[in-house]
This record gives structure tokens, C-alpha cells and sequence, in this order.
């Protein structure tokens, strides 16, 4: 059975600047499953923010999409209903599917929520709007929904104001109105970079538990490797608008086969990295304005081969789940091997994972 | 405290000692913030001292105590065996203007967006009147900009033609062209991506070798701060609640906040990580009072704030 509750084909987007057109995603393919987390990792500047956007409509006024098509299919009881969000008129996407089957959590809370309405009034506008519920039923739901995500003595909280919260409480208030109105998809942007890793982890237990209750499928969009880890299913990697790698989480993690995963993986130190040089992807993420002729990432790669400057790599198949854009994979391609460090660390990691 | 007790292992004294730091900040006459309570640390040459810690514990601001940017309200601060904390002397001003430098989190408010990179890098020298003519100033410019990675073309272009990484190679040359003996690192990789993070961690490290100058390595992120530091200090709501070599903190961490912070670093090895859970730290609830505490010996370079009957619980599983 077809669990595909997302589908992103073939999508393109432009923005009109000052200095020119901007390519930011040049035909991204996503697939996201019932009940699954998928987490989208890059660098900034590589389209992940943008995607999301997109899926919610909220690309900014320059920003125009150039090709393909997001669907949405919505479980209405035992039926499955097909929308077609690009397609579908601002309004009725508005009052349909933003915030009532597809909910958003941004990264910087303080920015999110409005400084001049209490909580509880942000926390009801929602379900008034969306599930026609009285002041009071929205009021006790939104008690229900703070207590859900982890604030203590909500009745007294549900009057304070975004600046009488941490961060850590103001990013749990952002979720429970995310949660709100029950959504199918949480879109999560780099929910906990504002946020210190002790609060981290647990905004990231968090949203786990709540997605197992709730049944939700969650997109993620993070650049640390170590959230990715932790909460995703499959992830997707992407670079100057393309994905170049995507797989299960244990593909990637012990797998990866695009050099600019290995780049990822091994430039992020884990507790036990020690020696005297980090691994690091040499020079900046590409200007995206204008043609990329070839690989994107040849520049930055090491193991770039001639072909790579001349034709874009497609999609090769690794595994049934695994898949990766580099010509690294082409049968013709020499055999190169991931870089020493990265492969040490995969071995550590699997001897812990026969320990525990 | 004897005076060899003070020598780091190959025999030199601290390069910068603060004892019983305390920086108040006035909000209103009946409020005051106690950002730093009695934090003592020593820094020796050629070491990095990394300074963790969630927002708020005031990590950065015993930074800014340390290079003066702050008056101190109590507590003592040596550098190069001068004190640094009361009022400053015209020399020791110079001294501590020239031989600490720091280098800031955000690369683009901390550059001059109306001045051209030389004129950033050799506002020091300026200042300083360290040169004898302009062309031994651009000379020294363009050196500097050589060894942290730019070209001598940069030298003429303005911040904002530079991209976040290239912007705080800028910050560090301007940092290191007054040649310091110690560098405050405020969470200056904590802004940039992960590939760029890397390529400024390995810059610094390359320096540290060439030059033996320390570092004050103030971050959020425990897993940089464990590759780049050779001793660490965790602080928490103003207090230094544990410091020690970096094998000490964390093969054997034993304060409740020090354990809760290591184990909240996500591990990015998927297995492990989806079965984990993080240790949760709530001060209130576990009645500690950081005040009752003081920072006690437990071996080598391993210290930990705690009262009497603490100290026995944390250090007897050890």
C-alpha cells in the first residue's frame, strides 16, 4: 500500500534579485511516509529552508516556483483525499491546510510568536479559526495542549506574554500551537538551534513523544548530524538545490556513499574525534546565480572526476532505500574509498552498536 | 597555596590567573544580576581553555570581564604576572590592549561595514603606532591575511563582500596582528556552518602551533570544545561548578550538570542515539545551592564545586 502522505516532484524555484535570478532549488524529488520523520540536512544556502516553504506557501514575494508539483494527500476517514498544493488558491489552502493538516515550527521562537498577544490568545487563534470552537473550548484545549508539551501550571502560563517565557518554554509554547489544530505533517525548520543543547535534547524527546502519540509525520530540517541521529527515519542531503544523497538514517550514517556526506559527516567532531586536523569540505557553497554547468559540488570535492565538470550526475541506486547523485557510483568510475577518519569512526560506532 | 603548585606541567607559571572573579550588573536599586559569582581559573601558554555552558551562565561575560570590556566588581585578574582587574596603569593598559586580543561570535557586526579589511586588521597597529611606515603596515596586513587564509586582493574589499567564514578569518587576523599571547575565542564558531566550523577550527589549531599564543575557547557546543580544549571549565548560573583537563571532564564527570550536559549532546551514530535519553539537570529540584559550595581538589588538574556532604555523594562512585 502507497503510505505516501507528502510527495515533492521535479520542484524548481527562482528568486528575482538585485543582482539576477537565483536557481535555490532545481529539481528536488521528496517523498514523505505516514508516521515517518524525514530530515533534510545541509548547509545554509542549500534550498532546505526553501523547500519547506514552499510546501507551506510561504516563499517570499521574489520567490516564484518554476516546475513541478506538491502534493498533499490527506486522510479523510478511510478515503484519501489528493491535494495539489501549488495548484490551489492562496484562500483555500490558507483556511484548508496551513495550520489545520500542515503545521510549522520555526527556529528562532522569540521571532515566531507575536511579543504583544498573550500565549493563550496565540494558542486559540488557530482552533477558533480552524475547528469553529468556542472561547471556552478553545481555552481548556489550549490548558490540555501546554500541559501536553511539557509547561508546568498552564492556567496561570496561558496569560504570560513570549518575554515572561525562557526559550526553551516559548519553543514548547511555538510546538503546542503547531499542534493545535491535530495537523497530519509537523514541519520542524531547525527547531532547537536557538536553543542550548541541554534544552535540545529535550525539545527533541519532545517532539519524538509527541509524534508517537499523535501519529504525525514529521519533516525536519537540520544541519546538525547529531539531531539527525537522533530523530529521523530517512534522510535526505542536499547541496545548492539538489539532493545528492538520500536513504534510511542507518544508510547514511554508516553508508554514505556522496562525498559531500562524508565531507559532512567527518567534519563534525564526535566526543571521541581526537588527531590534529579536522576533515573539512575545502572552499564556500557555490554562487547560485546563474547555470551550474556539471556537478555543483566538483569544486569543493576531492574526488571529483573529469566528468563532473561537464555533465550533472543523476540519481544511481545504492539499495532498494539508498540512493546518491555522484558519478562515484557509475561502474566505470574508479573505486574510491571514504575518507580514513570518517571510515575509523564508522567502525567505533559499530563496535559500540554490538556492545549496547 | 604553594607557589609550585601553580606550574603547569612543563614548569611555567599561568599566563592569566582569575581568582574569585565576580562581575554584578545593576538592573534597578532593587535588582541586581550576579552574572559571574566567584569564578577562578588559570589559563597557561600555549594551552586552550575551553568555557561551556548554557545562555545565561555567563560564560560570555567572564570574557569580557577578562579583557576588560567590563569593570570587574570583585575578585582578582593577572595577566603576564600583572593585575589587571583594578584600575589600569597606562602601560598595563597597552600591555593588556596588545597581548589580548578576542575574536567575536558574529563576524558581521563585529567588522566596521564602512572600512576596508586593511584598515580593520591594522586598526591595532594604529592605534599602537607599531609601525614606520605605511608600506611596513600594508606589508604586515598582507601577511596576516596570507596565514589566515585570504589573499592579499582581499585587502581592499569591504566586510560585506565576504562570506561568513571569510568574514571571521578577517576577525582572527585582526586579532593576531598584535602578535597576543592570548586570544578570547567568543563563541566565534558558533555562527557558521559545519563545513566552514571546521575549516576555522583547523585555522586556529595551525596558529596555536605556529605562534604558542592560548586560548579562551568560549562555546556552547561540547564536541568542538572537546577537540580544541586541553583543560575545560563548565559553568553553570555563574559558577564554575567543575573544571578540569578534558580526559578528566569527560571520562569522569561528576557534577549533575556536568553529566547532564555531556549526555545531552546528540552522537551521531543512529543506533545509540534513537535509544538514549538525556539526564536531566533541574537545580531547584535537586537542592543545590551553588553558594554553600566551594571548588574542591579531586586529583590532577580535577576540580568541583561542592559542599562537604555533596562532594562524598559525587566523587564515591569514582
Amino acid at each position: 500500500m502507497d503510505d505516501t502522505i507528502l510527495s515533492i516532484q521535479n520542484l524548481a524555484i527562482e528568486f528575482q534579485t538585485s543582482s539576477g535570478t537565483v536557481k535555490a532549488i532545481r529539481g528536488v524529488d521528496l517523498r514523505l511516509r505516514r508516521g515517518e520523520t524525514l530530515a533534510i540536512v545541509g548547509e545554509s544556502g542549500s534550498g532546505k529552508s526553501v523547500t519547506v516553504k514552499a510546501v507551506m506557501g510561504i516563499l517570499s514575494g521574489n520567490g516564484r516556483v518554476t516546475s513541478g508539483s506538491i502534493e498533499f494527500r490527506a486522510a479523510q476517514g478511510e478515503a484519501v483525499e489528493k491535494l495539489d498544493l501549488l495548484n490551489m488558491p492562496r484562500k483555500a489552502r490558507r483556511s484548508a491546510v496551513n495550520g489545520k493538516r500542515i503545521a510549522m515550527v520555526f527556529q528562532d521562537p522569540m521571532t515566531s510568536l507575536n511579543p504583544v498577544l498573550s500565549i493563550g490568545s496565540q494558542l486559540t487563534e488557530g482552533m477558533r479559526l480552524h475547528l469553529k470552537l468556542s472561547k471556552m473550548e478553545a481555552r481548556s484545549r489550549a490548558i490540555e495542549l501546554l500541559n501536553l508539551v511539557g509547561i508546568p501550571e498552564p492556567e496561570k502560563r496561558i496569560k504570560n506574554y513570549p518575554h515572561q517565557l525562557s526559550g526553551g518554554m516559548r519553543q514548547r509554547v511555538v510546538i503546542a500551537i503547531a499542534l493545535a489544530c491535530g495537523p497530519d505533517i509537523l514541519i520542524c525548520d531547525e527547531p532547537t538551534t536557538a536553543l542550548d543543547v541541554t534544552i535540545q535534547a529535550r525539545i527533541l524527546e519532545l517532539i519524538q513523544s509527541l509524534q508517537r502519540k499523535m501519529g504525525l509525520s514529521v519533516l525536519y530540517i537540520t544541519h546538525d548530524l547529531g539531531v539527525v541521529a537522533k530523530v529521523a527515519d530517512t534522510v535526505a542531503v542536499m547541496y545548492a538545490g539538489k539532493i545528492v544523497e538520500r536513504g534510511t538514517v542507518n544508510d547514511i550514517f554508516y553508508d554514505a556513499r556522496h562525498p559531500y556526506t562524508w565531507g559532512l559527516l567527518s567534519a563534525m567532531p564526535d566526543l571521541e574525534t581526537s588527531g590534529d586536523e579536522l576533515y573539512t569540505i575545502p572552499g564556500t557553497p557555490p554562487n547560485m546565480l546563474g547555470e551550474i554547468q556539471g556537478d555543483a559540488f566538483a569544486a569543493r570535492n576531492r574526488f571529483a572526476l573529469n566528468i563532473d565538470n561537464r555533465v550533472e550526475p543523476p540519481m544511481f541506486r545504492v539499495s532498494d532505500t539508498h540512493e546518491a547523485a555522484t558519478w562515484l557510483l557509475h561502474e566505470n568510475a574508479p573505486r574510491l574509498q571514504m575518507p580514513p577518519a570518517l571510515r575509523e569512526r564508522i567502525e567505533r560506532m559499530r563496535k559500540e552498536n554490538n556492545a549496547s | 597555596m604553594n607557589d609550585k603548585s601553580i606550574l603547569n606541567a612543563a614548569g611555567q607559571p599561568p599566563l592569566l590567573e582569575v581568582e574569585n572573579l565576580r562581575q554584578y550588573f545593576r538592573i534597578s536599586r532593587r535588582q541586581t544580576i550576579k552574572a559571574v559569582d566567584g569564578v577562578t581559573f588559570r589559563i597557561y601558554p600555549n594551552e586552550t581553555y575551553g568555557l561551556v555552558g548554557e545562555s545565561g551562565s555567563g560564560k560570555s561575560t567572564i570574557g569580557r570581564s577578562v579583557i576588560r570590556l567590563y569593570e570587574p566588581t570583585a575578585g582578582s585578574i593577572t595577566f603576564r604576572g600583572r593585575d589587571v582587574s583594578g584600575r589600569l596603569s597606562a602601560d598595563d593598559e597597552k600591555m593588556l590592549h596588545t597581548r589580548m586580543q578576542m575574536i567575536f561570535q558574529d563576524p558581521m557586526s563585529s567588522l566596521n561595514p564602512r572600512k576596508k579589511v586593511v584598515d580593520i586588521v591594522a586598526q591595532g597597529l594604529d592605534i599602537h603606532r607599531s609601525y614606520a611606515s605605511r608600506a611596513e603596515r600594508s606589508e604586515k596586513v598582507f601577511a596576516m591575511l596570507e596565514k589566515v587564509g585570504l589573499s592579499r586582493d582581499h585587502a581592499n574589499r569591504y566586510p560585506h563582500q565576504f562570506s561568513g567564514g571569510q568574514r571571521q578569518r578577517i576577525g582572527i587576523a585582526r586579532a593576531l596582528i598584535q602578535n597576543p599571547d592570548l586570544i578570547i575565542a567568543d563563541e566565534a564558531i558558533s555562527a557558521l556552518d559545519v563545513s566552514i566550523q571546521a575549516q576555522i577550527v583547523n585555522l586556529m589549531r595551525a596558529i596555536q602551533k605556529e605562534t604558542h599564543t592560548s586560548y579562551l575557547f568560549i562555546a556552547h557546543d561540547l564536541s568542538m570544545v572537546k577537540y580544541l580544549s586541553d583543560r575545560i571549565g563548565v559553568l553553570h548560573l555563574g559558577h564554575l561548578v567543575e573544571t578540569g583537563s578534558k580526559e578528566e571532564i569527560f571520562k569522569n564527570p561528576l557534577h549533575p550538570y556536568t553529566k547532564s550536559l555531556i549526555s545531552a549532546i546528540p552522537h551521531p551514530n543512529p543506533i545509540v542515539e534513537k535509544k538514549r535519553s538525556a539526564a536531566i539537570y533541574d537545580v531547584r529540584a535537586s537542592g543545590i545551592d551553588y553558594e554553600k559550595g566551594s571548588l574542591r581538589h579531586v586529583e590532577g588538574t580535577h576540580f568541583l564545586l561542592a559542599a562537604d556532604d555533596e562532594f562524598k555523594r559525587w566523587t564515591k562512585g569514582a
